[in-house]
């Protein structure tokens, strides 16, 4: 008998198989900007439906928000048809075959989904970190067996576990932002490079010819 | 369609509870899903959707680009701020604790909370810059951009 949410996960996954070749087969370029939407918007249940809720956020917002909205209005301003028919390339599509193969045979080595002793949840950095949701939340790290409180650090009187007194948790915050906050400081240059390659680039175009 | 009084008045009631929402999603970062990047696109979100109804001109009348601009590299200074506070504090660099040294656990929120809230910053007003920039039609006769 199969579990409802593995069934829920079959039908999304299917319907996110379908759209994606929906969305690259398609020639209307306004067709396919919506169809990339949808499939952003499935995705973003299937994250859901994996207890990926920032990542999901981030899907809906992001993947079915703002990208539509950027991709139609540069849609508005060039073409909405493709010009050339694609031809299939058979080399191309044995490199993404092969590629497909060697990702899905590297899967084989990964931990069962929600395996509370993968590699992922025993090590020490993550059991502290796991351990600032569990009986935050009724439903957080309910397949997590948590283990007993470490003796306090020497100097600093707090539990070895518990880094930040369950004051933060969401722990994909505490990872993003406190363990990994260099790389988020750059993620957030570079989107602010974004912006300024916007304003240099097309911006003055407008200013010479008013 | 800027003729359309249902998606007008509908724009403007909207308005304020979208800003109300993504700057809950940031300040609740730590506590939430969600987080500056999520909630800094819902900000953006807002106004893109007034920009779609009123007219871009309009958009910048109440966020004018200056502003954005400014916008835009002020949230990676408060960001790159709240690690070097912490570095003169005699800490690592963005070693939250340095905000208050008494209280880790409540340190670590507060930091969290400061940087979320620059990579909102910057993330609202670089998505607003990028969407008017796209949209903006080319004033003058020649080729057209791509």
């Amino acid at each position: 008998m199969i579990a409802s949410y593995r069934l829920i996960d079959l039908i999304l996954i299917t319907l996110v198989i379908v759209t994606g070749v929906a969305a690259v087969r398609v020639r209307n370029l306004f067709v396919a900007t919506m169809l990339m939407s949808i499939y952003s918007l499935l995705m973003a249940m299937v994250w859901m439906n994996l207890d990926s809720m920032d990542v999901s956020f981030t899907e809906a917002a992001v993947g079915a928000g703002i990208s539509t909205v950027l991709l139609i209005g540069t849609l508005a301003q060039t073409g909405t048809a493709e010009k050339v028919p694609a031809r299939v390339s058979w080399t191309a599509v044995a490199i993404v075959g092969l590629t497909t193969a060697a990702l899905l045979y590297g899967t084989l080595d990964m931990p069962r989904f929600g395996d509370p002793k993968a590699p992922v949840h025993v090590h020490p950095v993550s059991v502290g970190y796991i351990e600032q949701n569990v009986e935050k939340t009724p439903d957080a790290g309910r397949n997590f067996t948590p283990t007993p409180p470490l003796p306090p650090h020497q100097g600093d009187g707090h539990h070895r576990n518990d880094y930040f007194h369950g004051h933060v948790p969401n722990y994909v915050t505490a990872v993003i932002v406190s363990y990994r906050g260099y790389d988020t400081m750059y993620e957030t240059t570079v989107i602010l490079i974004a912006g300024m390659s916007m304003v240099l680039l097309l911006r003055r175009r407008r200013k010479e010819s008013p | 369609m800027r003729e359309q009084p249902i998606l007008r008045i509908l724009t403007k009631q909207m308005f304020p509870f979208i800003l109300v929402f993504g700057f809950y999603v940031i300040a609740h970062g730590e506590l939430s899903p969600g987080g500056g990047f999520q909630g800094g696109v819902t900000l953006a979100a807002a106004f893109i959707l007034y920009a779609m109804v009123f007219g871009r001109d309009e958009m910048h009348r109440i966020f004018p680009r200056r502003v954005s601009d400014t916008l835009m590299a002020s949230g990676v200074l408060v960001y790159a701020g709240t690690g070097t506070y912490c570095l003169i504090a005699g800490y690592r660099f963005l070693d939250y604790t340095a905000i208050t040294p008494s209280n880790p656990g409540g340190a670590e929120s507060w930091g969290m909370t400061l940087v979320e809230y620059g990579v909102g910053i910057t993330v609202s007003s670089v998505m607003l810059t990028i969407y008017s920039e796209i949209t903006e039609p080319a004033d003058e006769p020649g080729p057209r951009p791509l």
